[in-house]
Protein backbone atom coordinates (compact mmCIF):
# COMPACT_ATOMS: atom_id res chain seq x y z
CA UNK A 1 0.00 0.00 0.00
CA UNK A 2 2.88 2.67 1.37
CA UNK A 3 5.31 1.35 -1.44
CA UNK A 4 2.89 1.39 -4.25
CA UNK A 5 1.66 5.35 -3.33
CA UNK A 6 5.56 6.37 -2.92
CA UNK A 7 6.41 4.77 -6.13
CA UNK A 8 3.28 6.45 -7.73
CA UNK A 9 4.74 10.19 -6.55
CA UNK A 10 7.87 9.09 -7.65
CA UNK A 11 6.78 8.20 -10.86
CA UNK A 12 4.69 11.31 -10.99
CA UNK A 13 7.43 13.99 -9.77
CA UNK A 14 9.85 12.04 -12.62
CA UNK A 15 7.20 13.19 -15.07
CA UNK A 16 6.61 16.35 -14.05
CA UNK A 17 10.94 16.95 -13.78
CA UNK A 18 11.27 15.78 -17.55
CA UNK A 19 8.49 17.66 -19.02
CA UNK A 20 10.11 21.57 -17.19
CA UNK A 21 13.44 19.91 -18.68
CA UNK A 22 12.27 19.33 -21.69
CA UNK A 23 10.05 22.08 -22.21
CA UNK A 24 13.46 24.24 -20.80
CA UNK A 25 15.41 22.68 -23.85
CA UNK A 26 12.68 23.58 -26.52
CA UNK A 27 11.96 27.16 -25.32
CA UNK A 28 15.78 28.08 -25.54
CA UNK A 29 16.23 26.05 -28.72
CA UNK A 30 13.08 27.87 -29.80
CA UNK A 31 13.92 31.89 -28.86
CA UNK A 32 17.69 30.94 -29.77
CA UNK A 33 16.59 29.96 -32.97
CA UNK A 34 14.16 32.45 -33.84
CA UNK A 35 14.42 35.06 -35.96
CA UNK A 36 12.25 37.88 -34.56
CA UNK A 37 12.02 39.94 -37.61
CA UNK A 38 11.04 37.27 -39.79
CA UNK A 39 8.40 36.31 -37.45
CA UNK A 40 7.08 39.71 -36.98
CA UNK A 41 6.66 40.01 -40.37
CA UNK A 42 4.58 36.71 -40.67
CA UNK A 43 2.30 37.92 -37.56
CA UNK A 44 1.87 41.56 -39.63
CA UNK A 45 0.66 39.17 -42.19
CA UNK A 46 -1.26 37.00 -40.62
CA UNK A 47 -3.59 40.05 -39.08
CA UNK A 48 -4.41 41.88 -41.77
CA UNK A 49 -5.80 37.76 -42.38
CA UNK A 50 -7.54 37.96 -39.62
CA UNK A 51 -9.34 41.14 -40.03
CA UNK A 52 -10.68 39.10 -42.64
CA UNK A 53 -11.27 36.15 -40.62
CA UNK A 54 -13.64 38.31 -38.42
CA UNK A 55 -15.57 39.95 -41.03
CA UNK A 56 -16.40 36.54 -42.07
CA UNK A 57 -17.29 35.25 -38.78
CA UNK A 58 -19.38 39.03 -38.18
CA UNK A 59 -21.00 39.36 -41.65
CA UNK A 60 -21.79 35.06 -41.56
CA UNK A 61 -23.55 35.81 -37.69
CA UNK A 62 -25.03 39.11 -38.97
CA UNK A 63 -26.75 37.65 -41.55
CA UNK A 64 -27.38 33.63 -40.86
CA UNK A 65 -29.22 34.31 -37.43
CA UNK A 66 -32.41 36.38 -38.69
CA UNK A 67 -31.91 34.61 -41.78
CA UNK A 68 -32.51 31.26 -39.97
CA UNK A 69 -35.36 33.05 -37.59
CA UNK A 70 -36.99 33.59 -40.74
CA UNK A 71 -36.14 30.11 -42.21
CA UNK A 72 -37.47 28.56 -38.99
CA UNK A 73 -40.57 30.04 -38.96
CA UNK A 74 -41.00 28.37 -42.61
CA UNK A 75 -40.23 25.45 -41.67
CA UNK A 76 -42.61 25.26 -38.70
CA UNK A 77 -46.00 26.78 -41.08
CA UNK A 78 -48.63 24.40 -40.77
CA UNK A 79 -48.78 24.49 -44.70
CA UNK A 80 -46.63 21.77 -45.93
CA UNK A 81 -46.03 23.35 -49.44
CA UNK A 82 -43.64 25.78 -47.23
CA UNK A 83 -42.37 23.58 -44.68
CA UNK A 84 -41.30 20.60 -46.65
CA UNK A 85 -38.83 22.79 -48.87
CA UNK A 86 -37.76 24.94 -45.79
CA UNK A 87 -36.84 21.05 -44.44
CA UNK A 88 -35.13 19.68 -47.42
CA UNK A 89 -32.92 23.14 -47.46
CA UNK A 90 -32.43 22.54 -43.76
CA UNK A 91 -31.34 19.06 -44.47
CA UNK A 92 -29.46 19.64 -47.68
CA UNK A 93 -27.43 22.44 -46.00
CA UNK A 94 -26.52 20.06 -42.99
CA UNK A 95 -25.94 16.98 -45.22
CA UNK A 96 -23.33 18.42 -47.38
CA UNK A 97 -19.91 20.09 -46.28
CA UNK A 98 -19.79 23.44 -46.30
CA UNK A 99 -16.63 23.56 -47.95
CA UNK A 100 -18.35 22.14 -50.94
CA UNK A 101 -20.79 24.34 -50.32
CA UNK A 102 -18.88 27.32 -50.89
CA UNK A 103 -17.40 25.78 -54.23
CA UNK A 104 -20.61 25.97 -55.97
CA UNK A 105 -21.66 29.14 -54.44
CA UNK A 106 -18.15 30.74 -55.80
CA UNK A 107 -18.26 28.73 -59.27
CA UNK A 108 -22.01 27.96 -59.86
CA UNK A 109 -22.57 31.64 -61.63
CA UNK A 110 -19.29 30.78 -63.82
CA UNK A 111 -20.96 27.75 -65.18
CA UNK A 112 -24.06 29.07 -65.63
CA UNK A 113 -23.02 31.74 -67.43
CA UNK A 114 -20.89 30.01 -69.31
CA UNK A 115 -24.26 27.70 -70.39
CA UNK A 116 -25.82 30.96 -71.38
CA UNK A 117 -22.86 31.96 -73.40
CA UNK A 118 -22.25 34.95 -71.79
CA UNK A 119 -18.84 36.04 -71.88
CA UNK A 120 -18.52 37.40 -68.04
CA UNK A 121 -15.63 36.42 -66.08
CA UNK A 122 -15.80 35.83 -62.13
CA UNK A 123 -13.40 38.35 -60.54
CA UNK A 124 -11.28 38.70 -57.41
CA UNK A 125 -14.13 40.93 -55.49
CA UNK A 126 -16.26 38.07 -55.86
CA UNK A 127 -14.51 35.94 -53.27
CA UNK A 128 -15.00 37.51 -50.11
CA UNK A 129 -19.31 37.68 -50.99
CA UNK A 130 -19.19 34.05 -51.93
CA UNK A 131 -18.14 33.33 -48.36
CA UNK A 132 -20.00 35.23 -46.80
CA UNK A 133 -23.31 33.93 -48.93
CA UNK A 134 -22.68 30.28 -48.26
CA UNK A 135 -21.62 30.94 -44.71
CA UNK A 136 -24.59 32.52 -43.76
CA UNK A 137 -27.12 29.62 -46.08
CA UNK A 138 -25.12 27.13 -44.47
CA UNK A 139 -25.32 28.92 -40.61
CA UNK A 140 -29.42 29.90 -41.29
CA UNK A 141 -29.84 26.17 -41.76
CA UNK A 142 -28.35 25.43 -38.42
CA UNK A 143 -29.70 28.23 -36.52
CA UNK A 144 -32.80 27.36 -37.69
CA UNK A 145 -32.69 23.87 -36.07
CA UNK A 146 -31.10 25.23 -32.76
CA UNK A 147 -34.36 28.30 -32.92
CA UNK A 148 -37.26 25.55 -33.85
CA UNK A 149 -36.15 23.55 -31.04
CA UNK A 150 -36.11 26.60 -28.84
CA UNK A 151 -39.61 27.45 -29.77
CA UNK A 152 -41.29 24.38 -29.53
CA UNK A 153 -39.60 24.28 -25.96
CA UNK A 154 -42.07 27.15 -24.81
CA UNK A 155 -45.05 25.53 -22.82
CA UNK A 156 -48.03 25.75 -24.78
CA UNK A 157 -49.94 27.50 -21.73
CA UNK A 158 -47.51 30.40 -22.37
CA UNK A 159 -49.39 31.04 -25.58
CA UNK A 160 -52.48 30.60 -24.26
CA UNK A 161 -52.32 33.00 -21.67
CA UNK A 162 -51.16 35.61 -24.19
CA UNK A 163 -54.29 34.77 -26.16
CA UNK A 164 -56.65 35.34 -23.27
CA UNK A 165 -54.75 38.77 -22.19
CA UNK A 166 -55.79 39.98 -26.21
CA UNK A 167 -51.54 39.94 -27.04
CA UNK A 168 -51.47 39.86 -31.26
CA UNK A 169 -49.83 36.92 -32.86
CA UNK A 170 -46.63 39.39 -33.28
CA UNK A 171 -46.53 40.67 -29.99
CA UNK A 172 -47.12 37.33 -28.13
CA UNK A 173 -44.02 35.78 -30.29
CA UNK A 174 -41.69 39.44 -30.01
CA UNK A 175 -42.46 39.97 -26.41
CA UNK A 176 -43.17 36.71 -24.95
CA UNK A 177 -41.33 33.85 -26.90
CA UNK A 178 -38.54 35.38 -28.39
CA UNK A 179 -37.14 36.29 -24.95
CA UNK A 180 -37.18 33.00 -23.49
CA UNK A 181 -36.45 31.13 -26.48
CA UNK A 182 -33.70 33.09 -27.02
CA UNK A 183 -32.51 32.42 -23.04
CA UNK A 184 -33.20 28.69 -24.20
CA UNK A 185 -30.88 28.27 -27.06
CA UNK A 186 -27.99 30.32 -25.90
CA UNK A 187 -25.66 27.13 -25.27
CA UNK A 188 -26.23 25.40 -28.51
CA UNK A 189 -26.13 29.23 -30.48
CA UNK A 190 -22.61 29.59 -28.42
CA UNK A 191 -21.76 26.76 -29.90
CA UNK A 192 -22.58 26.92 -33.25
CA UNK A 193 -20.74 30.48 -33.04
CA UNK A 194 -17.29 28.46 -31.68
CA UNK A 195 -17.69 26.60 -34.53
CA UNK A 196 -17.72 29.52 -36.68
CA UNK A 197 -14.77 30.86 -35.59
CA UNK A 198 -12.89 27.58 -36.82
CA UNK A 199 -15.44 27.21 -40.17
CA UNK A 200 -14.01 30.48 -40.72
CA UNK A 201 -10.85 28.72 -42.22
CA UNK A 202 -12.30 26.96 -44.99
CA UNK A 203 -12.90 30.23 -46.88
CA UNK A 204 -9.43 29.02 -48.37
CA UNK A 205 -11.38 26.46 -50.25
CA UNK A 206 -11.54 29.78 -53.01
CA UNK A 207 -8.40 31.30 -52.25
CA UNK A 208 -10.08 34.35 -50.37
CA UNK A 209 -7.35 36.02 -48.06
CA UNK A 210 -8.11 35.05 -44.56
CA UNK A 211 -6.06 34.38 -41.81
CA UNK A 212 -5.87 30.31 -42.94
CA UNK A 213 -5.02 31.11 -46.60
CA UNK A 214 -2.31 33.53 -45.73
CA UNK A 215 -0.92 31.11 -42.86
CA UNK A 216 -0.90 27.48 -45.49
CA UNK A 217 0.32 30.26 -48.30
CA UNK A 218 3.59 31.61 -45.92
CA UNK A 219 4.31 27.90 -44.60
CA UNK A 220 4.74 27.02 -48.34
CA UNK A 221 6.72 29.75 -49.21
CA UNK A 222 8.76 29.95 -46.10
CA UNK A 223 8.62 26.00 -45.54
CA UNK A 224 8.09 26.89 -41.93
CA UNK A 225 5.63 25.55 -39.38
CA UNK A 226 5.60 28.80 -37.58
CA UNK A 227 2.91 30.23 -39.08
CA UNK A 228 0.14 27.94 -38.70
CA UNK A 229 1.22 28.04 -34.75
CA UNK A 230 0.80 31.44 -35.02
CA UNK A 231 -2.08 31.12 -36.38
CA UNK A 232 -3.48 28.53 -33.97
CA UNK A 233 -2.83 30.95 -30.92
CA UNK A 234 -5.06 34.17 -33.11
CA UNK A 235 -7.69 31.31 -33.57
CA UNK A 236 -7.17 30.03 -29.44
CA UNK A 237 -7.30 33.66 -28.95
CA UNK A 238 -10.00 34.96 -30.92
CA UNK A 239 -12.44 31.96 -29.40
CA UNK A 240 -11.33 32.62 -25.63
CA UNK A 241 -12.86 35.82 -26.49
CA UNK A 242 -15.92 34.56 -27.96
CA UNK A 243 -16.51 31.91 -25.42
CA UNK A 244 -16.10 35.11 -22.91
CA UNK A 245 -18.52 37.19 -24.59
CA UNK A 246 -21.72 34.70 -24.63
CA UNK A 247 -21.05 33.27 -21.22
CA UNK A 248 -21.31 37.05 -19.98
CA UNK A 249 -24.62 36.96 -21.92
CA UNK A 250 -25.82 33.67 -20.60
CA UNK A 251 -24.93 35.05 -16.85
CA UNK A 252 -27.01 37.98 -17.78
CA UNK A 253 -29.90 35.86 -18.71
CA UNK A 254 -29.63 33.95 -15.68
CA UNK A 255 -31.97 36.18 -13.34
CA UNK A 256 -35.04 33.48 -14.11
CA UNK A 257 -35.97 30.17 -13.78
CA UNK B 1 -78.58 41.63 -19.48
CA UNK B 2 -76.44 38.81 -18.40
CA UNK B 3 -73.03 38.87 -18.73
CA UNK B 4 -72.67 35.46 -20.32
CA UNK B 5 -74.91 33.36 -22.24
CA UNK B 6 -74.24 30.12 -24.19
CA UNK B 7 -76.79 28.14 -26.10
CA UNK B 8 -76.84 24.59 -27.82
CA UNK B 9 -72.82 24.52 -27.61
CA UNK B 10 -71.34 21.67 -29.20
CA UNK B 11 -67.52 20.53 -29.25
CA UNK B 12 -65.80 17.66 -30.81
CA UNK B 13 -61.62 16.61 -30.77
CA UNK B 14 -62.27 14.48 -33.92
CA UNK B 15 -64.40 11.68 -33.37
CA UNK B 16 -64.90 12.47 -29.74
CA UNK B 17 -67.85 14.74 -28.93
CA UNK B 18 -66.50 16.24 -25.48
CA UNK B 19 -69.30 18.72 -25.32
CA UNK B 20 -73.05 17.97 -26.21
CA UNK B 21 -75.24 21.02 -26.20
CA UNK B 22 -74.62 23.06 -23.68
CA UNK B 23 -76.67 26.06 -22.52
CA UNK B 24 -75.87 27.78 -19.45
CA UNK B 25 -76.28 32.13 -18.85
CA UNK B 26 -74.62 33.92 -15.82
CA UNK B 27 -76.22 36.67 -14.19
CA UNK B 28 -74.20 40.10 -12.96
CA UNK B 29 -72.19 39.25 -9.79
CA UNK B 30 -73.36 35.44 -9.94
CA UNK B 31 -70.93 32.69 -8.55
CA UNK B 32 -71.24 29.66 -10.49
CA UNK B 33 -68.75 26.42 -9.83
CA UNK B 34 -68.66 24.00 -12.08
CA UNK B 35 -67.75 20.25 -10.73
CA UNK B 36 -68.08 16.99 -12.50
CA UNK B 37 -65.58 13.72 -13.32
CA UNK B 38 -62.47 13.99 -15.09
CA UNK B 39 -63.00 14.31 -18.94
CA UNK B 40 -65.87 15.54 -18.42
CA UNK B 41 -65.36 18.78 -20.25
CA UNK B 42 -64.97 21.05 -18.08
CA UNK B 43 -61.71 22.99 -19.03
CA UNK B 44 -62.43 22.65 -22.98
CA UNK B 45 -66.17 24.37 -22.00
CA UNK B 46 -64.01 26.76 -20.30
CA UNK B 47 -61.56 26.89 -23.21
CA UNK B 48 -64.27 27.58 -25.86
CA UNK B 49 -65.98 30.29 -23.51
CA UNK B 50 -62.39 32.36 -22.94
CA UNK B 51 -62.00 31.84 -27.12
CA UNK B 52 -59.05 29.50 -26.37
CA UNK B 53 -61.51 26.61 -28.67
CA UNK B 54 -63.77 27.42 -31.55
CA UNK B 55 -66.91 25.16 -31.06
CA UNK B 56 -68.43 23.78 -33.50
CA UNK B 57 -71.84 24.37 -32.90
CA UNK B 58 -73.88 27.22 -30.92
CA UNK B 59 -74.22 31.16 -29.89
CA UNK B 60 -72.08 32.60 -27.44
CA UNK B 61 -72.45 36.11 -26.16
CA UNK B 62 -71.00 38.41 -23.53
CA UNK B 63 -73.29 41.45 -22.28
CA UNK B 64 -75.57 40.71 -25.61
CA UNK B 65 -72.14 41.02 -27.26
CA UNK B 66 -72.03 38.10 -30.31
CA UNK B 67 -69.11 35.93 -30.10
CA UNK B 68 -70.35 33.15 -32.38
CA UNK B 69 -74.02 32.73 -33.75
CA UNK B 70 -75.33 29.05 -35.38
CA UNK B 71 -76.11 29.40 -38.28
CA UNK B 72 -78.23 26.74 -39.75
CA UNK B 73 -75.71 24.68 -42.28
CA UNK B 74 -72.67 26.79 -41.14
CA UNK B 75 -72.57 25.36 -37.20
CA UNK B 76 -71.44 28.50 -35.27
CA UNK B 77 -69.85 31.42 -36.98
CA UNK B 78 -67.66 33.73 -34.89
CA UNK B 79 -67.62 37.63 -35.00
CA UNK B 80 -64.31 38.51 -36.75
CA UNK B 81 -60.63 39.06 -35.37
CA UNK B 82 -61.10 42.53 -34.41
CA UNK B 83 -64.72 41.99 -32.63
CA UNK B 84 -63.29 39.17 -31.18
CA UNK B 85 -60.27 41.05 -29.85
CA UNK B 86 -62.51 43.73 -27.89
CA UNK B 87 -64.51 40.92 -26.49
CA UNK B 88 -61.42 39.70 -24.74
CA UNK B 89 -61.65 42.59 -22.33
CA UNK B 90 -64.59 41.05 -20.92
CA UNK B 91 -63.17 38.05 -19.66
CA UNK B 92 -60.19 36.42 -17.59
CA UNK B 93 -59.13 33.40 -17.60
CA UNK B 94 -57.16 31.60 -14.28
CA UNK B 95 -55.08 28.99 -15.26
CA UNK B 96 -54.15 26.04 -13.42
CA UNK B 97 -50.32 26.33 -13.42
CA UNK B 98 -50.66 30.30 -13.57
CA UNK B 99 -48.86 30.21 -16.79
CA UNK B 100 -46.86 33.45 -15.75
CA UNK B 101 -44.40 34.66 -18.22
CA UNK B 102 -41.30 33.83 -16.43
CA UNK B 103 -39.10 36.09 -17.91
CA UNK B 104 -41.32 39.41 -16.46
CA UNK B 105 -41.10 40.61 -12.82
CA UNK B 106 -44.52 40.22 -11.06
CA UNK B 107 -45.33 43.77 -11.70
CA UNK B 108 -44.69 43.69 -15.16
CA UNK B 109 -46.83 40.78 -15.85
CA UNK B 110 -49.60 42.71 -14.18
CA UNK B 111 -49.11 45.81 -16.12
CA UNK B 112 -47.93 44.91 -19.60
CA UNK B 113 -51.31 43.66 -21.23
CA UNK B 114 -53.40 47.12 -19.94
CA UNK B 115 -50.71 49.08 -21.46
CA UNK B 116 -49.33 47.38 -24.30
CA UNK B 117 -52.82 45.50 -25.90
CA UNK B 118 -55.43 47.89 -24.19
CA UNK B 119 -53.55 50.58 -24.67
CA UNK B 120 -54.10 52.74 -21.30
CA UNK B 121 -52.00 55.32 -19.38
CA UNK B 122 -49.12 54.04 -18.18
CA UNK B 123 -49.51 56.13 -14.76
CA UNK B 124 -53.08 54.99 -14.70
CA UNK B 125 -52.29 50.54 -14.88
CA UNK B 126 -49.41 51.49 -12.10
CA UNK B 127 -51.69 52.91 -9.53
CA UNK B 128 -54.30 49.85 -10.36
CA UNK B 129 -51.08 47.42 -10.53
CA UNK B 130 -50.12 48.85 -6.96
CA UNK B 131 -53.48 48.42 -5.32
CA UNK B 132 -54.05 44.93 -6.92
CA UNK B 133 -50.85 43.85 -5.35
CA UNK B 134 -51.76 45.15 -1.87
CA UNK B 135 -55.16 43.55 -2.40
CA UNK B 136 -53.46 40.07 -3.30
CA UNK B 137 -50.37 40.81 0.02
CA UNK B 138 -47.91 41.04 -2.43
CA UNK B 139 -46.57 44.79 -1.81
CA UNK B 140 -43.18 43.47 -1.44
CA UNK B 141 -42.78 41.19 -4.31
CA UNK B 142 -43.58 43.50 -7.23
CA UNK B 143 -39.94 43.50 -8.11
CA UNK B 144 -39.51 39.67 -7.81
CA UNK B 145 -39.86 36.85 -10.47
CA UNK B 146 -42.35 33.94 -10.94
CA UNK B 147 -39.67 31.69 -10.18
CA UNK B 148 -38.88 33.27 -6.75
CA UNK B 149 -42.64 32.71 -5.73
CA UNK B 150 -44.34 30.09 -4.35
CA UNK B 151 -47.20 28.64 -6.01
CA UNK B 152 -50.13 30.40 -4.09
CA UNK B 153 -48.14 33.65 -4.63
CA UNK B 154 -47.79 33.07 -8.37
CA UNK B 155 -51.50 32.30 -8.65
CA UNK B 156 -52.04 35.47 -6.71
CA UNK B 157 -49.96 36.99 -9.12
CA UNK B 158 -52.15 35.53 -12.13
CA UNK B 159 -55.12 36.37 -10.48
CA UNK B 160 -54.06 40.57 -10.35
CA UNK B 161 -53.14 39.96 -14.24
CA UNK B 162 -56.64 38.66 -14.81
CA UNK B 163 -58.29 41.59 -12.45
CA UNK B 164 -56.17 44.68 -13.83
CA UNK B 165 -58.00 44.50 -17.52
CA UNK B 166 -61.13 44.72 -15.50
CA UNK B 167 -63.29 42.15 -16.52
CA UNK B 168 -66.81 41.31 -16.36
CA UNK B 169 -66.19 37.89 -15.47
CA UNK B 170 -63.59 35.17 -14.64
CA UNK B 171 -62.90 31.65 -15.52
CA UNK B 172 -60.96 29.41 -13.06
CA UNK B 173 -59.46 26.12 -14.00
CA UNK B 174 -58.82 24.23 -11.04
CA UNK B 175 -57.13 27.18 -9.76
CA UNK B 176 -55.83 25.60 -6.67
CA UNK B 177 -55.09 21.74 -8.03
CA UNK B 178 -51.18 22.83 -8.73
CA UNK B 179 -50.82 23.71 -5.19
CA UNK B 180 -50.12 21.93 -1.51
CA UNK B 181 -53.05 21.59 0.70
CA UNK B 182 -51.75 24.76 2.80
CA UNK B 183 -51.16 27.49 -0.23
CA UNK B 184 -55.44 25.92 -1.72
CA UNK B 185 -56.22 27.93 1.25
CA UNK B 186 -55.11 31.61 0.90
CA UNK B 187 -56.06 31.25 -3.15
CA UNK B 188 -59.57 30.20 -1.91
CA UNK B 189 -59.19 33.37 0.29
CA UNK B 190 -58.57 35.42 -2.44
CA UNK B 191 -61.63 34.18 -4.62
CA UNK B 192 -64.21 34.58 -1.19
CA UNK B 193 -62.74 38.18 -0.92
CA UNK B 194 -63.60 38.71 -4.60
CA UNK B 195 -67.21 37.16 -3.88
CA UNK B 196 -67.49 39.59 -1.27
CA UNK B 197 -67.00 42.05 -3.69
CA UNK B 198 -69.39 40.84 -6.26
CA UNK B 199 -67.00 39.86 -8.82
CA UNK B 200 -68.53 37.85 -11.50
CA UNK B 201 -67.03 34.04 -11.38
CA UNK B 202 -67.12 30.37 -13.10
CA UNK B 203 -64.76 28.34 -10.89
CA UNK B 204 -63.91 24.65 -12.00
CA UNK B 205 -63.16 23.45 -8.73
CA UNK B 206 -62.66 19.60 -7.50
CA UNK B 207 -62.63 21.49 -3.93
CA UNK B 208 -66.21 20.78 -3.32
CA UNK B 209 -66.62 22.02 0.51
CA UNK B 210 -65.24 25.66 -1.28
CA UNK B 211 -67.73 25.16 -4.07
CA UNK B 212 -70.46 24.58 -1.66
CA UNK B 213 -69.53 28.20 0.52
CA UNK B 214 -68.74 30.36 -2.29
CA UNK B 215 -71.08 29.29 -5.18
CA UNK B 216 -74.58 30.48 -5.65
CA UNK B 217 -74.95 27.92 -8.10
CA UNK B 218 -73.62 24.40 -8.65
CA UNK B 219 -73.32 22.73 -12.02
CA UNK B 220 -72.50 18.94 -12.38
CA UNK B 221 -71.03 17.90 -15.63
CA UNK B 222 -70.02 14.95 -16.85
CA UNK B 223 -69.33 12.96 -20.50
CA UNK B 224 -69.90 16.60 -21.71
CA UNK B 225 -73.35 17.32 -20.65
CA UNK B 226 -74.55 19.46 -17.95
CA UNK B 227 -76.24 16.39 -15.50
CA UNK B 228 -77.58 19.27 -12.93
CA UNK B 229 -77.68 22.11 -11.67
CA UNK B 230 -79.10 24.16 -8.74
CA UNK B 231 -78.35 25.79 -5.40
CA UNK B 232 -75.20 24.00 -3.90
CA UNK B 233 -77.83 22.97 -0.97
CA UNK B 234 -79.38 20.99 -3.65
CA UNK B 235 -76.83 19.81 -6.02
CA UNK B 236 -74.20 19.01 -3.34
CA UNK B 237 -75.99 18.96 -0.08
CA UNK B 238 -79.13 17.07 -1.62
CA UNK B 239 -78.08 15.72 -5.37
CA UNK B 240 -80.93 14.08 -7.47
CA UNK B 241 -79.23 12.67 -9.96
CA UNK B 242 -77.50 8.83 -9.59
CA UNK B 243 -74.38 10.17 -11.45
CA UNK B 244 -74.03 13.32 -9.35
CA UNK B 245 -74.60 10.85 -6.34
CA UNK B 246 -72.21 8.27 -7.33
CA UNK B 247 -69.50 11.29 -7.89
CA UNK B 248 -70.19 13.32 -4.53
CA UNK B 249 -69.58 9.55 -2.95
CA UNK B 250 -66.50 8.56 -4.73
CA UNK B 251 -64.97 12.34 -3.43
CA UNK B 252 -65.75 11.92 -0.30
CA UNK B 253 -64.30 8.84 -0.10
CA UNK B 254 -60.97 10.13 -1.79
CA UNK B 255 -60.98 12.54 0.98
CA UNK B 256 -61.34 9.98 3.78
N1 LIG C 1 -56.76 19.29 -27.60
C1 LIG C 1 -57.43 18.12 -27.45
N2 LIG C 1 -57.40 17.20 -28.43
C2 LIG C 1 -58.05 16.03 -28.29
N3 LIG C 1 -58.79 15.69 -27.21
C3 LIG C 1 -58.86 16.57 -26.20
C4 LIG C 1 -58.17 17.82 -26.26
N4 LIG C 1 -58.43 18.50 -25.12
C5 LIG C 1 -59.21 17.69 -24.37
N5 LIG C 1 -59.48 16.54 -25.01
C6 LIG C 1 -60.36 15.46 -24.52
O1 LIG C 1 -61.59 16.02 -24.18
C7 LIG C 1 -62.13 15.42 -23.03
C8 LIG C 1 -62.48 16.47 -22.03
O2 LIG C 1 -61.29 17.07 -21.56
P1 LIG C 1 -61.28 18.25 -20.49
O3 LIG C 1 -59.88 18.64 -20.29
O4 LIG C 1 -62.23 19.30 -20.92
O5 LIG C 1 -61.84 17.53 -19.20
P2 LIG C 1 -61.95 18.08 -17.70
O6 LIG C 1 -63.35 17.92 -17.30
O7 LIG C 1 -61.36 19.43 -17.61
O8 LIG C 1 -61.07 17.04 -16.90
P3 LIG C 1 -60.10 17.29 -15.64
O9 LIG C 1 -60.96 17.29 -14.43
O10 LIG C 1 -59.20 16.09 -15.67
O11 LIG C 1 -59.36 18.57 -15.88
C9 LIG C 1 -61.10 14.43 -22.55
O12 LIG C 1 -61.50 13.14 -22.97
C10 LIG C 1 -59.84 14.84 -23.24
O13 LIG C 1 -59.02 13.73 -23.49
MG1 LIG D 1 -59.62 20.28 -16.68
Amino acid sequence: MKWSRLSLILIRGFNVIGLLVAGYLFTKLMISSIDWEWLSSILIQLLKGFGLTVAIFGFTLLFSMPLGMALCNVRMSRLKILSWPAKLYISIMRGTPLMLQILIIFFGPYYVFQFFNLDISLSDAYRFPAVIIAFSLNYAAYFAEIYRAGIESIPIGQYEAANVLGYSRLQTFFKIILPQVIKRTLPPVTNEIITLTKDTSLAYAVACAEMFTIAKQLAASQSSMAPFVAAAVFYYIFNFVVAYVMERCERKLNYYQ
Amino acid sequence: MSIFEVRHLSKRFGDLEVLKDISMTIEPGEIVSIIGPSGSGKSTFLRCATLLETMEHGTMKYQGNVVCEERPGHGAVYAPGRTLKKMRAFFGLVFQNFNLFPHWTVLKNIIDAPISVQGRPKEEVLAAAKALLKRMGLESKADAYPCQLSGGQQQRVSIARALISKPQIIFFDEPTSALDPELTSEILKVIKDLAAAHMTMVIVTHEIEFARHVSDRVIFMADGVIVEQGPPEEVIGNPKHPRTQAFLRKLSHADN
